[in-house]
């Protein structure tokens, strides 16, 4: 397919990250594999049939997720193919990007209708009156642009529900990944510095975080939100300072009881300047406490995005989401007959995602953290 | 003798609670300072008085006079932290920090940006509604919590515990919007057993509470019942259970008097923590069921742009998280008679 020239613009950030990404798996997955600890965890995970599904659960929506960030802005063609240009013989671009994903789903992101349509349906869900050749006003139910081509139906504006709730996935998974990410850098370096120095930097820190965590969460992004506006960025940040603050807390409290252990001791006594402490024995010794955090908080950012744009201090309009899918759905169950299917869409795929990273979330947990074991049996 | 020993021990201890109380309220002191710090710069700072102006006033009526006009009117137009031109003391009093921010120490929670209105007197006459729905919500959820995870504690390794806490799991991973819309739609749409929305004061509006009560129960009913199911184990796992199992206590009264007891001190912890949000209201509950408590007032603030009730509500919910976090405290040494306060 040629796709002629394209504009990276907006999307120039998240190649980049995507790349960086695909760069680095191969590393991470290599630390893993030498790590002790994650070879054994590995094994006890690879037992648990419920954790397999839910890790390849997962690694779909990564990769939805993926395909939806790599994208550009298309030149603008006219109705023949040919190349748009301006008066200065530039050529036009497309206001609005194509990600891969969106090239994947062109079947379903240009179908448009005019209106509601049902799941599988072959004609409209509104009816019409229409007057027939004989004077007589019928109503009928008009048959649809894309007769059966809409898995989830379409909403009030004949978008396409399946299309949007895939939309949906890379909103969440930004929140639910990238918001640790922003924080681990700055929880890990902060808590192990105040727990390994001490004195007045730790006395700064705690301070720093007890305020952040002294103002209930939901009203700490409030006050964000209202502030900053709407919209994806920011939530990401104010949700990347409250999970800094509990990472940093976790952070902080193993390297406190990490200083004292006999391995650290040594390092010390052996004249190895702090810096290479902190990054060859106490690094490693809190990243799985990191990781666990991580992965335990995952699903409770992807359900308050939900709740926050429902509040209207959520991502923008522009941006897909099962916030903003739910949000657009809430009167439809008012309708009658009932049109269901919008406010399901975003509230299965949330629900698909969310459950397979608790369940992952716990095994992890029991396999790295045996001390935190839910499953502690008789 | 031993009356008189007694009664000073008792004398001891109300000294020591007297003492630890000062020293957690002057430990919030500096927390509060911080809080009231980070919403000044928030809202003073990010979000200066000019820009809170013009989105008050809508863009097309923001002029550079019905703008400063504005910030007269409000108290906006004075310096933010210093004021030069004021004397004396009034060049720290004469501050926006001062007039605004200040007064929240002393819970004076100005007037709303939006209307006017007394915010200190709003947040009194919203709390009644708002506790109307939650302190049951809170006993109830408590209650049913604690019941599940004896029971399944009692059960443990076997298939009760297994099916429930999968449910559990299932049950946290679905978003709190699902509950409200669904148990909205279904009880009160389909089936018609209870209003729709609304709220009325007093024991008839029981009828209006019910089903977000029920909602509010079911949504937290997942993970809570996990966390006391986990504390609940770790404490079947203490020495001081196997010996009363070994002189043959039954093992429902092993449950019952000797871990759930010790167990209440963690599971105490993890409830009072969540009285802000309590007192808050669930904000989304209240807004789909129409309760004009605390949430709604949040969230009519944010639709609003109303600053002044978002500042005054993020510092009262901070200081009743405090408080919490204080009554937890104290509460330890009621169920646990060896923690020392200290």
């Amino acid at each position: 397919m040629n796709l002629g020239p394209i504009r990276f613009g907006s999307y120039a950030i998240s190649n980049t990250v995507v790349l960086a990404i695909l760069v680095a798996t191969p590393f991470a997955v290599r630390w893993m594999y030498t790590s002790a600890l994650w070879q054994r965890a590995w094994v006890e995970l690879r037992e648990r049939r419920g954790v397999v599904i839910s890790a390849w659960v997962l690694l779909a929506y990564t990769a939805v997720a993926l395909l939806d960030s790599v994208g550009g802005h298309p030149a603008r063609r006219g109705p023949d193919g040919q190349l748009l240009r301006s008066a200065d013989g530039q050529v036009i671009y497309e206001a609005r990007g194509v990600t891969l994903l969106d090239l994947l789903l062109t079947p379903w992101r240009t179908a448009r209708e005019k209106t509601y349509s049902a799941p599988w349906a072959r004609r409209a869900f509104c009816a019409e009156f229409v007057r027939g050749p004989d004077g007589v006003l019928r109503k009928v139910y008009p048959p649809l642009k894309y007769p059966g081509r809409h898995p989830l139906g379409t909403d009030r504006v004949g978008e396409d529900v399946f299309y949007q709730a895939l939309k949906g996935i890379r909103t969440a998974m930004i929140l639910g990944v990238g918001a640790t990410a922003l924080a681990i850098p700055f929880a890990l370096f902060l808590g192990m510095v105040a727990g390994y120095i001490g004195r007045w930097v730790d006395d700064l820190v705690q301070y720093i975080y007890t305020v952040l965590a002294s103002i209930p969460t939901v009203l700490l992004v409030i006050a964000f939100m209202v502030v900053f506006g709407r919209g994806l960025p920011q939530l990401c940040t104010i949700m990347g300072i409250t999970t800094w603050t509990t990472l940093c807390r976790i952070v902080r409290g193993e390297t406190l009881k990490l200083r004292e252990q006999e391995f650290v001791l040594a390092a010390v006594a052996l004249g190895v300047p702090r810096r290479r402490i902190l990054w060859r024995h106490i690094l490693p010794n809190v990243m799985h406490l990191v990781i666990i955090a991580s992965v335990l908080g995952f699903s409770g950012r992807v359900l308050s995005e939900a709740a926050l744009t429902y509040m209207g201090i959520g991502v923008g309009v522009d941006t897909y989401s099962w916030g903003r899918m739910i949000n657009d759905a809430r009167m439809e169950l008012a309708r009658d007959p009932v049109v269901w299917w919008k406010l399901t869409a975003a509230l299965v795929a949330m629900v698909g995602l969310v459950l397979p990273a608790n369940v992952l979330g716990d095994a992890l947990r029991d396999a790295l953290d045996p001390r935190l074991r839910t499953e502690t049996g008789p | 003798m031993a009356i008189q020993g007694r009664a000073e021990k008792v004398e001891l201890g109300d000294c020591a609670v007297l003492n630890y109380l000062v020293r957690r309220f002057l430990y919030m002191v500096p927390i509060l300072v911080g809080v009231n710090l980070l919403t000044f710069v928030l809202f003073f700072f990010v979000h200066t008085p000019d820009s809170m102006a013009r989105s008050v006033l809508g863009d097309r009526y923001a002029d550079p006079a019905a703008i400063e006009a504005w910030k007269r009117e409000h108290g906006y137009d004075l310096p933010r932290l210093w004021n030069a031109q004021a004397r004396g003391l009034g060049r720290v009093t004469r501050t926006i920090f001062w007039q605004k921010c200040m007064p929240l120490l002393w819970l004076d929670f100005g007037r709303s940006d939006f209307d006017q209105h007394s915010i200190g007197e709003a947040i009194r006459t919203r709390m009644g509604p708002s506790l109307h729905v939650t302190v049951p919500m809170f006993l109830l959820s408590f209650g049913v919590t604690t019941v599940t995870a004896l029971w399944v504690a009692y059960r443990r390794g076997g298939i009760t515990d297994r099916v429930v806490l999968v449910l559990c799991v299932a049950f946290m991973s679905v978003s709190p919007l699902f509950y409200i819309i669904g148990g909205q739609y279904l009880f009160a749409r389909v089936f018609r057993w209870c209003p729709f929305s609304g709220y009325a004061p007093g024991l008839d509006g029981w009828r209006f509470v019910v089903l977000p009560v029920a909602i509010g129960v079911l949504a937290g009913f997942g993970q809570q019942v996990r966390f006391n199911r986990t504390v609940m184990l770790e404490e079947t796992q203490k020495d001081y259970v196997r010996t009363a199992r070994a002189k043959g206590v039954s093992e429902p009264v092993v449950l019952l008097r000797h871990i759930l007891r010790n167990a209440l001190i963690p599971i105490l912890t993890s409830v009072v923590v969540t009285i802000p949000f309590l007192i808050m209201g669930n904000l989304l509950l209240e807004n789909f069921f129409g309760i004009p408590g605390l949430g709604s007032y949040v969230l009519d603030a944010i639709q609003r742009q109303d600053f002044a009730v978002v500042r005054a509500v993020v510092y009262l919910g901070t200081l009743l998280y405090m408080a919490g976090l204080l009554m937890v405290d104290l509460a330890y040494t009621w169920a646990d008679p060896r923690v020392r306060l200290g």
